[in-house]
This record gives structure tokens, sequence and C-alpha cells, in this order.
């Protein structure tokens, strides 16, 4: 850590732990969310469209 | 070197190009982002306003840049799509919609968490925060409308319409903060002055903007192929895409 004393003083962000981290969190969260729904609709449309070729 | 972009402006052809391109732009995202979030903790300096609250910057200001301009790429391919009555334009400026959401939600979110600790409130009636929150809504009744319409052609059309008259909000978004008194603070980058803000904590917030945007067109790759792949299910070249794999 550059200018961070300690990991304790880099959790706590001066004070603001809980908007800087939910802020970054929460971010993470729904990129995350976005990327496994789009897994689930691709494997959808393909599980579709193979039966709908197969058939 | 030539290349034919026409070969490429049908669903048929692009679906395996888009293919190819989804893991460099993912790859790219990951890239750009552990360079912004390394810029963002370990080299920006504390603000000497704001203390660490002003670290939010890094995601907030990039997500309200990518609400805008996914809505305005959005937009030009709605109306690419109206006007050429291309099906793949239309599928794209669908396939962006969520995504757009998504930012436009998270600079919401996240200006929230960072007003309450800076300006005692978490949400104000000035017009930058209402104005995104109508891009929020435009976004949200793009996605409605087109699910409302059954006939494919049909709601690409509704869908271009709601999206090209939407786009008279983002100026009004962008220039808020000039046009009226709001609490919301002015723009940290000008494209006219030189910016008001230490080089490196507008590098954190550049890499951080071009991981989203990075990120933004992966995900609308993929999904406009599971558009294409659900449109098109009934097509002679789906069909022999996923029937010899037997």
């Amino acid at each position: 850590m550059m200018h961070w004393g300690s990991w304790s003083a880099f959790f706590s962000m001066g004070g603001y732990a809980f908007y800087v981290w939910f802020s970054f969190g929460i971010t993470a969260v729904s990129l995350f969310i976005e990327v496994i729904a789009l897994r689930n609709r691709r494997s959808e449309a393909i599980r579709l469209s193979r039966l709908l070729a197969q058939n | 070197m030539h290349i034919n972009w026409f070969k490429y402006s049908s669903p048929q052809t692009f679906y395996p190009l888009a293919g190819k391109m989804i893991p460099w732009f993912y790859g790219l995202a990951v890239l750009f982002a552990l360079a912004g979030l390394y810029v963002s903790f370990a080299l920006a300096p504390t603000d000497f306003q704001q203390g660490e609250a002003y670290r939010i910057i890094f995601v907030h200001v990039p997500a309200a840049w990518m609400s805008m301009f996914i809505y305005i790429v959005m937009a030009g391919w709605a109306a690419f799509g109206l006007a050429l009555n291309a099906r793949l334009s239309a599928m794209m400026a669908q396939a962006l919609a969520p995504t757009g959401a998504m930012f436009t939600f998270l600079a919401l979110v996240t200006g929230s968490l960072w007003g309450k600790p800076m300006w005692g409130t978490w949400w104000v009636w000035d017009a930058r925060l209402t104005s995104e929150l109508i891009l929020l809504f435009l976004y949200l009744g793009f996605i409605a409308l087109q699910s409302a319409i059954d006939d494919p052609r049909r709601s690409d059309r509704a869908g271009a319409v709601l999206a090209l008259v939407g786009v008279v909000n983002v100026p009004i978004i962008y220039f808020s903060v000039k046009w009226w008194n709001t609490l919301h603070q002015g723009s940290t980058i000008s494209m006219t002055a030189a910016p008001k803000m230490v080089t490196i904590m507008l590098l954190g917030m550049l890499f951080m903007a071009l991981a989203f945007w990075m990120y933004s067109i992966a995900v609308a790759l993929v999904r406009v192929r599971c558009i294409i792949l659900e449109r098109e299910r009934s097509t002679e070249w789906v069909k022999n895409l996923f029937g010899e794999e037997k």
C-alpha cells in the first residue's frame, strides 16, 4: 500500500468505509450478476435452438 | 486493407464474428479494471477537502459517463435500424439497453452514497440528479416497450422512436450543472478547459471508464448473440449451426 499506513487504515477509508466499499461493491456485484444472467440466457437460447434444429 | 462491412451486417455473418471478439473485450476490461483499481486505491492521494470519500469518483463518474454514452450509441443503432430497416442494428440497440440501464442505476446509487457523507442527504431533486433518473426511466421504458410488442419489426420501430425522442435528455444531463444552480458539483473534466484535478486522479477515472467501456462491448456482444438466436431460431442458418452437432 502506497500511502496507507496499514491494512486496517486501508479498510477503514478514513471513516468512510461504508460509502466507499458499498459503491465499489455494488458495482462489482452488478457486473457479476449481468455476466451470470447472460450466461443463463445464452445456454437457454442454445438449448432451444438445438431442440428446434434437431427435431 | 479493405473490409467489406456490409458482409458483417447480417446476423448470420455477425454471429460468429461477435463470438470471436468477446474474449478480447472481456480481457481488456479486466486489464483496465486492475490498472484503474490500482490507481484508485494505491496511487491516488487523499483529497484535501473530502478525505477518502472522494474515491467513490472512480466508479461514479465512469458509470455516469457510460450511462450517457451507451444511450447515444443505442439511439444511433436504433436510428440506423429505423432508417435502413436493418435487423442487426435494431438488435444492437436492444442489446445495449440493459447494460445502459445498469450503469445509470450505478451512477445514481454511487452518487447517493457519495451525497450522504458530503451533502448530508441521499437525494435531492436537483437538475443533474433528476435528469439522470429520467435517463433510467427512458432505458426501462425502451426495454418494456420492446418486450411488450410481439412482432419484432414493429417493436424495433416503436423502440427506435422512443430511443430517439429520449436523446434530448442526454445534453440536458450533461449541461444541467451549468444551466441550473445544482447541489451537484460542476464538471470535473471539461472539453474546453484544462482539467481541474490531479493527473493521477484523472488517470484512475480514465482507466475505470475504459474498463467499463470494454466490459459494455463484451456484454452487448454476448447479448446480441442471444437475441440473434432467439429471433432467428427457425431460420436455415441457425438450424444448420445446431443441427450438425448431434
